[in-house]
């Protein structure tokens, strides 16, 4: 099986970013994040401690695709949330660019699993709420329109959030966090409220939208096939404490197809990692 | 409907058959009523003038009016008690027939509305669906007009005729809704707008400063339960004039459900509005006016709206104590001297004022929050 990846590796993984670009060429090497040793201790108020992340190291490249998996309590959330911003580390050092990581940032978007549009505002004032937070509303207004389109929702502006269906929401938080041209975009289990068919649809989606913009995607999922489909390298993660048990490069080239031997293998793969893999048995069966 | 009783007289009087039966005597035999009617009818069906066509019209649109407009059958029926039965005389009688230009003037009303609005189909539809409701209306009012005036069962000291409360809401229309209303008004919403001012300046504060909510909300779960009236003894004597400490009462009856509930409400805002709203570049303050106070507006609503109750309550309260004026301070005054007319008359000007009040704070309320699903409606 290892061997089989091996050889998969030697196609070239360089099918990062191509199409028409709206940034500056010397942006194309932002969003660098370097994790070094970062550990994340969480007090409960009943004072006992749990250690949520134990030495986490990890170096995302620019423009790079990565998945979080593992399953839950592995600590692949706090992690995120760690370079969102919003929690802080215990110990080690979190960077992107060379800078500290100090708080949140519209440099770095954040996508949850429930969609969290602000449900006050109608869906072309929930895209335009970055713009307008970082006082640009007067000089980017067009930008709206361009992101709703973006995400196929141009016809939705003047819809409040609770008309919207799962899909439609999830595409208008993506929008929103466009809208502020992050080099970092980091998705919390986007998609995991989604039925399948969306859900292979958003994936083509997000797929479309970082070929179309230069940015540095780090996602946490439960689902090993999405993980495949969407990244350049996946960071298995296990639980207590958490911590990265594996980073596997996912060779297959652009577009990928989910129905390959080789994807099938490496799924099996991350599943064993993951000790869910089940019996290993060959079947009595023949299929 | 009147014209078409008259169009009805003048076709009887045109017909031979009426000036038969009026020369006839009173006991007309069962043949002659019989041609009558032959010869009525026949002259209806060979009548072919316009006159006759518009007779008819006339008189299938007086049929479905009475059927879909009850109301008016209502009207009618409180006219002829109060026209054709007698006054007790225990009660004085106002200086004009006012219950009666009141009835003929909802009835010119409710005959006309529905015929001005024929066009606007959903105006016709929530007019028909109140039918029912200003039919009872009336027929109670008839049912009061005979229990007070016709059979005085009531005492007449404290039920006074619909005549005499609405003389006392025509005749002293000047001093009761100029001067009285006038000076409540004033003193309700200087009141209510620095109670809900200061509501909502410590409700945010508690909202999200953990050393405002250190300090003011013991104060405010003391203080706050404290009904505002009980304060009057110490209020009258700490302020300079009457006036200002009425002000203060009605503020503090807003300030405290304004507060508390403006507190809790930012407090319940989901904490991913704001990781959402930093993660998009939005700093503490822009927070604070663009996701915590929106995201509690429904709450704040409500606060304002209990506010805006014991206000009312406050209101009353301070007039017949303190203040000397006002709408409450009028109705106190009138049942000392026992014209209950005149109270009578102050609570409908007070219902109507503050159903109104409360009308415009719900529509309001509504623009606001059009974003919010399955809104509770006033």
């Amino acid at each position: 099986m290892v061997e089989a990846l091996n050889i998969s590796e030697k196609l070239s993984s360089d099918t990062l970013a191509h199409g028409p670009k709206i940034y500056e060429k010397d942006l194309e090497t932002k969003g660098v994040i370097t994790i070094e040793a970062v550990s994340k201790v969480f007090s409960h108020p009943d004072g006992s401690l749990v250690q949520a992340l134990k030495e986490v190291e990890l170096n995302i490249e620019s423009g790079e695709f990565i998945t979080l998996i593992g399953p839950s309590g592995c600590g692949k959330s706090t992690l995120l949330r760690l370079i969102a911003g919003l929690e802080t580390a215990t110990s080690g050092s979190l960077c992107l660019d060379g800078k500290p990581i100090v708080g949140p940032d519209a440099e770095r978007g954040l996508v949850f699993q429930n969609p969290y549009l602000f449900p006050w505002l109608n869906i072309h004032n929930n895209v335009a709420f970055g713009l307008k937070a970082r006082r640009v509303f007067g000089k980017e207004k067009d930008e709206v329109s361009k992101y709703l389109e973006l995400v196929g929702l141009l016809k939705f502006g003047k819809v409040y959030p609770h008309h919207l269906s799962g899909g439609m929401a999830q595409r208008a938080s993506l929008a929103r966090a466009l809208i502020n041209k992050p080099t970092v975009l980091l998705l919390d289990e986007p998609l995991g409220a989604l039925d399948a068919f969306t859900r292979m649809n958003m994936q083509d989606e997000i797929l479309r939208i970082r070929s179309e913009k230069h940015i540095t995607m780090v996602m946490v999922t439960h689902d090993v096939d999405e993980a495949i489909y969407l990244s350049h390298r996946i960071v298995v993660m296990t639980p207590t404490p958490g911590k990265v048990e594996r980073i596997l490069k996912v060779p297959f080239p652009r577009p990928r197809s989910r129905n390959t031997p080789d994807f099938l293998l490496l799924r099996g793969k991350i599943l064993e990692i993951l000790h869910f893999a089940g019996h290993l048995e060959e079947p009595p069966y023949q299929i | 409907m009147r014209t078409a009783e008259k169009a009805i007289d003048e076709v009887q009087l045109c017909t031979p058959c009426e000036a038969a039966s009026s020369k006839a005597p009173k006991e007309a035999t069962t043949t002659c009523e019989a041609t009558c009617e032959l010869e009525e009818k026949t002259l209806e069906t060979s009548e072919t003038s316009l006159v006759a066509k518009a007779e008819s019209k006339s008189r299938v649109n007086l049929v479905g009016l009475l059927n879909s407009n009850r109301t008016v059958i209502s009207i009618l029926l409180a006219l002829v008690v109060e026209l054709d039965f007698a006054a007790s005389g225990k009660q004085p009688p106002a200086d004009r027939p006012y219950f009666v230009y009141f009835l003929l003037i909802s009835l010119v009303f409710f005959t006309l509305f529905p015929l001005l609005f024929s066009s606007r189909k959903s105006i016709l539809e929530k007019f028909r669906e109140k039918d029912n409701f200003y039919a009872a209306s009336f027929l109670f009012l008839n049912v009061l007009n005979l229990l007070t005036g016709k059979f005085t069962v009531l005492p007449p000291i404290f039920f006074p005729t619909p005549d005499r409360i609405l003389a006392v809401l025509v005749e002293d229309f000047h001093y009761l809704i100029i001067v009285c209303l006038g000076s409540s008004a004033k003193l309700l919403f200087s009141g209510f707008f620095a109670g809900a001012l200061a509501g909502l300046v410590t409700g945010i504060a508690i909202g999200f400063s953990k050393t405002a909510s250190y300090w003011l909300n013991p104060a405010i779960k003391i203080l706050g339960p404290i009904p505002p009236t009980a304060w009057i003894p110490i209020v009258l004597v700490a302020f300079p004039t009457t006036w200002t400490a009425a002000v203060f009462l009605v503020a503090l009856s807003v300030w405290f459900p304004t507060s508390v509930m403006t507190s809790s409400g930012i407090l319940n805002v989901q904490n991913a509005y704001f990781e959402v709203s930093s993660t998009l570049g939005a700093k503490r303050l822009y927070q604070i006016f663009w996701v915590g106070i929106p995201a509690a507006m429904p709450l704040i609503f409500t606060g304002l709206f209990s506010g805006a109750c014991a206000s009312f309550l406050t209101l009353m309260t301070a007039e017949m104590v303190g203040v000397k004026n006002g709408i409450g301070w009028y109705i106190h005054w009138q049942r000392q001297m026992l014209s209950y007319a005149n109270v009578y008359a102050g609570l409908i000007v007070i219902a109507v004022t503050f159903y109104s009040l409360i009308t415009l704070f719900f529509k309001f309320r509504d623009r606001i929050l059009v974003w919010q699903k399955g809104m509770i409606k006033w």
